[in-house]
């Protein structure tokens, strides 16, 4: 399995003309596993003239941190900065306790940068891979962030989701008047740019699972609509535009059809529209509330909120016999389900004793546990490797972000400097 | 936009409620009142219902609950009694507390909303002159995360 690698991956460039939002989110990391892997990214060599605009080994040393499987080496602590394999003095490093050693080389190209880095196996005495990672001038981040997920993945298993986005809702007051914006962020926080302002709220963004659109629900008319706009033209289309609730966009695994919430026959109900034919089917009957539906990765049911049974509950409606099965027995209170990549587990908003909280249940067993223990938590969003989930809460009256590993074991807070945000979505992986 | 909604009789509105409350918030909900009225002038000059005193606009709810509370009724009689022989189109915009999940509170909101219009309508208010509209938890009246605050966003207000 260890072998020198030489892979070139190369980062699409991600035109922008989005405005840069004000607000950047900083990361503020709680807690992580009780026994990190400590790995050491050496400080990489620049073959250019000048000074990069940004340090990309302390990006991928703040990536893996983030994800608390990992305890990086502070730079002061390093004994030396190793710029490939054979500059390693593997003695060095195993007194340290290191792992793993990641270094690397960034030389200037015509229109960018190529970074070439190794993952060093310490106590193994070998080299795991050598790979190249290349990007334009401006995306010093993004190759950082592959590299990671390389450096990740390597290591766990698991693929990496450094190079994932969010986007989230922010509010902000001046002189008074609340004003709302769509902000597309990395998933670190960094880069903010704002999608659309609104003057009206504007509530649930859901990306598409091809990652080049967002459907969302915006008051701007008067009263909620559904719209999809795409990230990269800006173009927009309203989907929507019935009488009472048009809410909670949800896009099928294939991306060909939108489930959502209409109340136009009285009370909530989930419809499905076919994107291409523009037909919208109904698919509950029921005189309580229906709402809030996720598609199981196989696209062959949703899962929902209902509170048919008294209470909020999750229910799950098979779409070739249209049956309903409750899935949710424990507490009085669990809405807004989202599935697990792999279909195994629901996360959701589940209320205990009175607080909001995020948990987590395995679908066959019914278990149940909960992740999160602040007191407001809600809409919670699953990385598309299914490791960690981010969701919105509450610190003091502000309106924060927080990410927790579907395990509970790591957690991070992403608190904005200017506003509220609330209702993060992780993005699916770009290719 | 509610194009026919009446500036006028929205202002004398937003009046009676800082007027007619005395807890500590009335200002905050008289802004979120005037935020919603629309900004363009009103084009025709209907004339004005001859009412005396506005009424107050705000109708609260408990925790989780759509029902409406005996206290209320008594209010909305009185919408009602102006409504019945009027041309007017009202708008009856729900809101529900923080606690909760969005798209949940949304459809809460709603409820709640139509809760006020059923009984508008009970009372001989014509249906097709009330426009419901749920704006979930997105518009609380009074910011912050204290039960003050939530009994205060449980409401519906009638927007005329």
């Amino acid at each position: 399995m260890i072998k020198n690698l030489l892979k070139l991956v190369s980062v699409l460039v991600v035109a922008s003309l989005s405005l840069s939002a004000r607000a950047q989110l900083v990361v503020d990391i709680t807690s992580g596993i009780d026994d990190p892997t400590p790995i050491a990214v050496a400080p990489f060599a620049f073959t250019g003239t000048g000074v990069l605009s940004e340090d990309v080994s302390d990006i991928i040393s703040a990536d893996l941190r983030r994800s608390g499987l990992f305890a990086p080496v502070p730079k002061e602590d390093m004994l030396s900065f190793p710029k490939a394999p054979d500059e390693v003095i593997f003695r060095d490093w195993r007194i340290l306790g290191t792992e793993y050693v990641v270094t690397g080389r960034i030389e200037p190209q015509a229109s960018g940068y190529l970074l070439t880095f190794d993952l060093v196996n310490i106590f193994g005495r070998q080299t795991m891979f050598t790979k190249q990672v290349s990007g334009g001038s401006r995306q010093l981040r993004d190759i950082a962030h592959r590299a990671a997920d390389e450096i990740y993945e390597a290591i766990t298993g698991i693929r990496g989701a450094f190079s994932t986005e969010m986007i989230y809702v922010q509010e902000e007051r001046r002189g008074g008047r609340p004003s709302y914006s769509l902000v597309r962020s990395d998933i670190d926080g960094a880069r903010p740019k704002v999608i659309r302002r609104f003057s009206e709220p504007v509530m649930s963004p859901m990306w598409s699972p091809d990652g080049q659109e967002v459907a969302y629900v915006s008051f701007e008319t008067g009263r909620p609509a559904i719209f999809r706009e795409n990230l990269r033209t800006g173009a927009r289309q309203q989907l929507t535009n019935f009488k009472g609730i048009n809410s909670s966009p949800t896009w099928s695994p294939d991306g060909s059809k939108l489930a959502m919430v209409l109340s136009k026959d009285g009370n909530p109900e989930i419809y499905v529209l076919d994107l291409r034919s523009g037909k919208f089917t109904r698919l509950t009957r029921h005189f309580s509330i229906d709402t809030e539906p996720n598609w199981m990765p196989d696209g062959k049911s949703l899962v929902f909120t209902s509170d048919r049974g008294g209470k909020p509950q999750i229910y799950q409606l098979t779409l070739a016999t249209g049956q309903v099965d409750r899935l949710t027995f424990d507490g009085d209170y669990n809405a807004r389900p989202r599935v697990s990549p792999d279909g195994k587990t629901l996360v959701m908003v589940h209320r205990s004793r009175g607080v909001f909280t995020i948990a987590t249940m395995d679908i066959v067993s019914g278990r149940m546990r909960v992740l999160t223990e602040t007191r407001l938590d809600e809409s919670p969003s699953i990385a598309p490797n299914g490791a960690m989930l981010m969701y919105a809460t509450k610190r003091g009256d502000k309106g924060i972000l927080a990410a927790v590993s579907l395990d509970a074991g790591v957690k991070y807070r992403l608190p904005s400097r200017s506003g509220d945000v609330r209702e993060p979505a992780w993005s699916p992986y770009f290719d | 936009m509610f194009k026919s909604v009446k500036t006028g009789l929205g202002l004398a509105c937003v009046l009676a409620v800082m007027a007619g409350c005395s807890s500590t918030d009335t200002d905050d909900t008289a802004q979120q009142q005037m935020v919603e009225q629309p900004t363009e002038p009103v084009v025709d000059t209907a004339p004005e219902p001859e009412t005396a005193v506005p009424l107050d606009n705000v109708v609260y709810f408990d925790f989780d609950e759509s029902l409406l509370k005996p206290e209320t009724r008594e209010l909305l009689i009185a919408h009602a009694d102006r409504l019945r022989d009027s041309a007017q189109n009202v708008r009856l915009e729900g809101h529900a507390d923080e606690l909760g999940t969005r798209e949940y509170n949304l459809a809460l909101g709603e409820r709640r909303a139509n809760a006020v219009r059923d009984f508008l309508v009970l009372q001989g208010v014509d249906a097709a002159s009330l426009e419901v509209i749920s704006y979930g938890e997105e518009r609380p009246a009074v910011p912050g995360s204290n039960e003050s605050a939530r009994a205060q966003n449980r409401r519906v207000v009638i927007v005329k």
